[in-house]
């Protein structure tokens, strides 16, 4: 039956271990870093229109939410964001216990001729944004898509980038990059170990 | 889990990640594109020795939207009919590399025998008066949608109790998820040795259809099973309706909004008038776009996880 929500980033939390880990982003340089993105991404759009903020699950949902709400109190109006699920689109489906699915939910005027901004906590292999393509693919046609991720860490497995990065982070295959948002871990910090 | 051969076969969080699963799932039905990619690659056969339209269809509508290819066995059509033994038609399936097996079958046992025969995951789609565990999943499911959670609330299941499979199942269901539930059928209708098993298994039972009605938080007709009758369990079928149907006064009696479920094929007029399979709070179709639902996450989790065979 399905195991725990890891995602193959690598971001979950580990468990409680001795953990020489180092905090490379804390609470205010993740505000300061999704605030910037907020701005790369309205000055990109020219406004906040057609903008549809999709999540990824789990930590990229509350990411989109707050970016939303940044643009939100610049723009002065409101923007569309929804949460998107990809499991049922990895290529790793087979090689693991079965994993829970999660929700997919569109904002109410839908993704077609939008431009829709894919967010994710940390860009790793690249899977992951692959299966959220093919996802989309199933539920719409945006005018275009954008990749917005708090860290990318490289390491890349396919060709894909991101258009707006919080902070670009290398790092060696065997570090443990881990994102904890106040929404789901209870306090905001990127660390590595 | 490997196979669902019955709701027994499910820990109580089980049942619960599979309705967190359809509840994704229903999403999906209400898609321009109404596929996901979960089971690319996967086969799956419905092997029906018994008819069936709902169960057959959505357990065949399920896969393909899960991009499994699908194919359907029935025993009219297939070498069954030539005296071929039940072991040998589905060996002779297994060898061509199938991955699940939907089945339903007469025979109580069938699925549960199936299982030891092949390394594919198995699905009970009704085996004779055993269980069929995905309706009952689906009731569970249809009820709780409704209700909101099905702890502390009274069930109602009605009717021919003796051959019901759907009964055997929800019972179990039910129960474990924290409903109270009881069962009316008429005297002869009523499983030999229920009073035992109640006591076990925790269920009520009554012979007084109008007692339970009022105090009822869901409805669940079953149906009259003539096929399954080999000798004359009530003088006609006027006296059933008049005793134990589901009829226009006795919708009266009913709470408001008390929700009616049917596991289908209705015998409109028998066990349920037309007044009550059409009400408002009919879900009988919500059952159907519900088992749907289940039935795509019974397969996901059956077959989208690690490579199966080893554990065998």
């Amino acid at each position: 039956m399905p195991a725990p929500d890891d995602s193959p980033a690598g971001t979950s939390p580990d468990p409680p271990s001795e953990r020489p880990d180092r905090t490379v982003l804390d609470a205010r340089d993740i505000s300061r870093a999704l605030t910037r993105i907020s701005h790369e991404l309205l000055e990109r759009n020219k406004g906040a229109t057609d903008l549809v903020l999709l999540g990824l699950h789990t930590r990229g949902v509350p990411l989109a939410r707050r970016i939303a709400e940044k643009i939100t109190a610049v723009e002065g109006a409101p923007v569309a964001v929804g949460e998107l699920d990809v499991t049922m689109y990895r290529d790793d489906l087979r090689s693991q216990p079965t994993r829970r699915a999660h929700k997919t939910a569109l904002p109410s005027g839908g993704i077609d001729e939008k431009i829709v901004v894919l967010v994710d906590d940390v860009l790793f292999s690249g899977r992951t944004i692959r299966a959220a393509l093919d996802a989309l693919a199933d539920l719409g046609r945006p005018s275009a898509v954008r990749l917005a991720v708090l860290v990318d860490r490289g390491h890349r497995e396919l060709p894909i980038r991101a258009d707006h990065v919080g902070k670009n982070l290398p790092s060696a295959l065997a570090e443990r990059v881990s994102v904890r948002l106040s929404e789901v871990d209870g306090v905001d910090e990127v660390s590595i170990s | 889990m490997k196979h669902l051969l019955s709701i027994d076969d499910l820990a109580t969080d089980e049942i619960h990640q599979i309705f967190e699963t359809a509840a994704d799932m229903h999403d999906v039905q209400r898609r321009e594109v109404k596929k996901l990619p979960a089971l690319r690659g996967r086969t799956v056969v419905n092997m029906f020795f018994e008819d069936s339209t709902r169960t057959r269809s959505s357990f065949e509508i399920a896969g393909k939207w899960l991009s499994a290819d699908v194919i359907n066995v029935s025993a009219k059509g297939s070498s069954t009919s030539k005296g071929e033994s039940l072991r040998d038609t589905v060996l002779t399936v297994c060898a061509m590399g199938v991955d699940g097996l939907v089945i339903r079958h007469p025979a109580s046992g069938a699925a549960l025998q199936v299982s030891e025969w092949v390394d594919a995951a198995v699905v009970n789609a009704g085996d004779g008066m055993h269980e069929h565990p995905t309706q009952a999943l689906l009731d569970a499911y249809t009820l709780q949608r409704r209700l909101g959670s099905l702890e502390g609330r009274h069930v109602a299941i009605i009717g021919d109790l003796t051959h019901s499979r759907v009964f055997r199942s929800n019972i179990q269901c039910l129960t474990r998820l924290g409903a109270r539930v009881t069962v009316v059928a008429p005297p002869t209708l009523m499983p030999s040795g229920v009073g035992a098993w109640s006591a076990a298994a925790g269920f009520e039972t009554s012979y007084d259809i109008d007692e339970v009605l009022p105090e009822a938080d869901a409805v669940m007709m079953l149906r009259v099973q003539r096929e399954r009758m080999s000798g004359a369990f009530f003088p006609s079928a006027r006296e059933y309706t008049v005793g134990y149907g589901l009829t226009r006064n006795r919708l009266a009696l009913l709470k408001p909004d008390v929700p009616i479920c049917h596991p289908g094929p209705m015998n409109r007029g028998l066990e349920i008038a037309a007044d009550a399979a059409d009400a408002a709070q009919s879900v009988v179709l919500e059952q159907v776009s519900s088992g749907l639902a289940i039935r795509m996450a019974v397969l996901y989790h059956l077959l989208a996880g690690e490579t199966r065979g080893e554990t065998a």
